[in-house]
């Protein structure tokens, strides 16, 4: 008897599986653009059917409403470029496609053996909340707090760069 | 009391069972049934609010409005729809066809799953998310690519530009809307939109009032309505992103962006003003959707208020006003409210919400007495006497041989 968790599942396996491939294929960059947010959306869906559901808004809201719309918006910028002209493969296609075949058999072998693959989801999950754990986890000084700060000293940097970059140097204007 | 509406999706759960349905699969036929009972409620309500919009306009500008169709006018929106459905579909020569058809559907359907958070009344609710706040946030994300669509695929340079606005505008307010959506997350305790709504025993607009308009002023930029409508500035852009679109495709973005303002409204009495709380509501629950609705609709009035009666903002200010003064103030009152949360912690109820207020109305004291500074210090060399040909200064230097005061080529 097939549930419908695992309908679900292979309905939008296959809608993220195709949309990921547009993505190579489109010839049209900004449907390559569109493609890609389709199949983060994807991924987003499997978060909500693992249970996940913080890790889902926030793959929504980096993925889609900031990288993917960046994307996009600098492709608008620059809308003469947008079709692909000339070969749209690398001449080592196939080698890729070995290797991303031989990577997709280790994973699923290694999936198999393992002992838990026919344990119900149910009995994985915590009973409190587990949002709560992740954030007292990146805050307490015996767990994350180090790499969590080290992270956000790294963005600040990135901002001052980006600003120092961007700024307008008055005695060079005039 | 019973949920009418509990009552009914017991039923159909008992009937699905008879008929040999499995609980998993029950569970997906209801809530797919809950998700077009309230898609179809919300959109029936937005025929309602093109009425509502054109009536409170018409006052705003000492007209009657429509009032020739049914009472009061009640039908015209219907006959709108009939006319809008029956207009010629066009395409502009070198649209991108199927971003062009997808883009309103994109508009108002990411209006319509806004709603999925938003509890409407305490035993009646979408989903009970525990990241609720974030997913207003995530949803809003991607209403921005709805515009984006159209306006790329429009082949048309002035929904290009609208586009290029919207995106300027809709990712610099998200900073200030997000930072003061944690405001309501701190006093509740909580990111679950359901559970902010039970923690407001004192509304919160009254312990974080700061918090509150920052929201409303942020949301009014996020939908693009006036002052903040650059996106589609009729003397500028034409319509910016929807100048190609006729017909019902020109109707769902205006449909999207009427039910988007309610949305807001309904958000802003959620987080803000205690959403379905009010009087006997513990007694019949299916009162809070009244409550629910009475707040939202008084903060849409005020948001068509601002809408019909200032004008809109000057690009350059728009963006100022966004990095220069809301989003260091967003800052501000976050860090007050988390702070005096734990120093006012141990008060008793009353001594925590005049703290509270106070702390929000010396903050705003400071942001306004600070951008009061700045603006005198930028206005000061305008305001300094410049070297100007006046007739009396001409006059009384004729005679010695030079000007006074340097000419402007020196």
């Amino acid at each position: 008897m097939i549930t419908s968790l695992q309908v679900i599942f292979i309905l939008i396996a296959a809608a993220t599986l195709g949309a990921a491939l547009m993505v190579v294929i489109a010839r049209n960059l900004v449907h390559a653009a569109l493609w890609l947010i389709a199949a983060l959306f994807g991924i987003a869906v499997m978060y909500v059917l693992l249970d996940a559901g913080f890790l889902a808004v926030v793959q929504v809201v980096i993925y889609i409403g900031a990288i993917a719309i960046l994307m996009i918006f600098a492709l608008m910028l620059t809308r003469r470029a947008v079709r692909e002209e000339g070969p749209r493969y690398h001449r080592g296609w196939g080698w890729a496609f070995l290797l991303a075949l031989a990577f997709f058999a280790g994973l699923s072998s290694i999936l198999a053996f393992w002992p838990g693959i026919t344990t119900n989801l149910r009995d994985y999950l915590p009973s409190a909340d587990p949002l709560k754990d992740l954030g007292t986890a990146l805050v307490s000084p015996d767990a994350f707090v180090l790499p969590f700060e080290l992270a956000s000293v790294l963005l600040l940097a990135a901002l001052v760069g980006a600003i120092y970059i961007a700024w307008e140097r008055k005695e060079e204007v005039q | 009391m019973l949920n009418p509406l509990q009552f009914v999706s017991t039923w159909l759960r008992e009937l699905l069972l008879s008929w040999g349905f499995s609980p998993g699969w029950i569970a997906v036929i209801l809530a797919v049934l809950g998700v077009i009972l309230i898609g179809t409620v919300l959109l029936i309500l937005d025929i309602f609010l093109v009425w509502v919009e054109r009536k409170v306009v018409a006052r705003f500008q000492d007209r009657l409005g429509p009032n020739r169709l049914g009472p009061f006018g009640l039908f015209q929106p219907v006959a709108d729809i009939i006319k809008l459905l029956i207009k010629e579909d066009t395409t502009p020569a070198g649209a991108d066809r199927f971003i062009y058809n997808l883009a309103p559907i994109i508009a108002l359907a990411t209006v319509l799953l806004l709603w999925a958070v938003i509890p409407f009344a305490p035993d009646l609710l979408g989903s009970d998310l525990n990241v609720g706040v974030l997913y207003l946030v995530a949803v809003g994300a991607i209403s921005t690519l709805g515009i984006i669509m159209a306006g790329y695929a429009s082949n048309n340079k002035y929904a290009l530009l609208g586009a290029l606005r919207t995106v300027a505008q809709m990712v610099a307010y998200e900073v200030p809307m997000v930072i003061t959506l944690l405001v309501p997350v701190i006093l509740a305790r909580s990111m679950s939109v359901s559970r902010i709504v039970e923690a407001q025993s004192v509304w919160f607009v009254v312990l974080a009032p700061l918090a509150a308009l920052i929201f409303l002023i942020t949301s009014i930029a996020e939908i693009g309505r006036t002052p903040f409508d650059l996106l589609e500035a009729e003397s500028e852009i034409v319509a910016g992103f929807h100048i190609e679109y006729s017909g019902m495709k020109f109707g769902l973005f205006y449909a999207g962006e009427l039910l988007h303002a309610l949305t807001i409204s309904a958000l802003i009495s959620t987080l803000f003003l205690g959403g379905w709380r009010g009087p006997w509501v513990e007694q019949v629950p299916l009162l809070g959707l009244v409550y629910l609705f009475a707040k939202a609709f008084f903060v849409y009035f005020i948001v068509m208020w601002i809408k019909y009666t200032l004008p809109r903002i000057r690009i350059d200010h728009m963006l100022n006003f966004n990095w220069k003064f809301l989003t260091p103030l967003a800052l501000a009152v976050l860090l007050v409210t988390a702070v005096m949360d734990k120093v006012l912690g141990t008060l008793p109820m009353w001594g925590y919400v005049v703290g509270m207020f106070a702390a929000n109305a010396l903050v705003a004291w400071l942001a306004l007495y600070l951008s009061n500074r700045y603006a005198r210090l930028a206005r000061q060399p305008v305001a300094e006497p410049r070297p100007v040909a006046r007739a009396d200064v001409v006059l009384s230097t004729q005679g010695e041989g030079r000007p006074s005061h340097p000419s402007p080529t020196s």
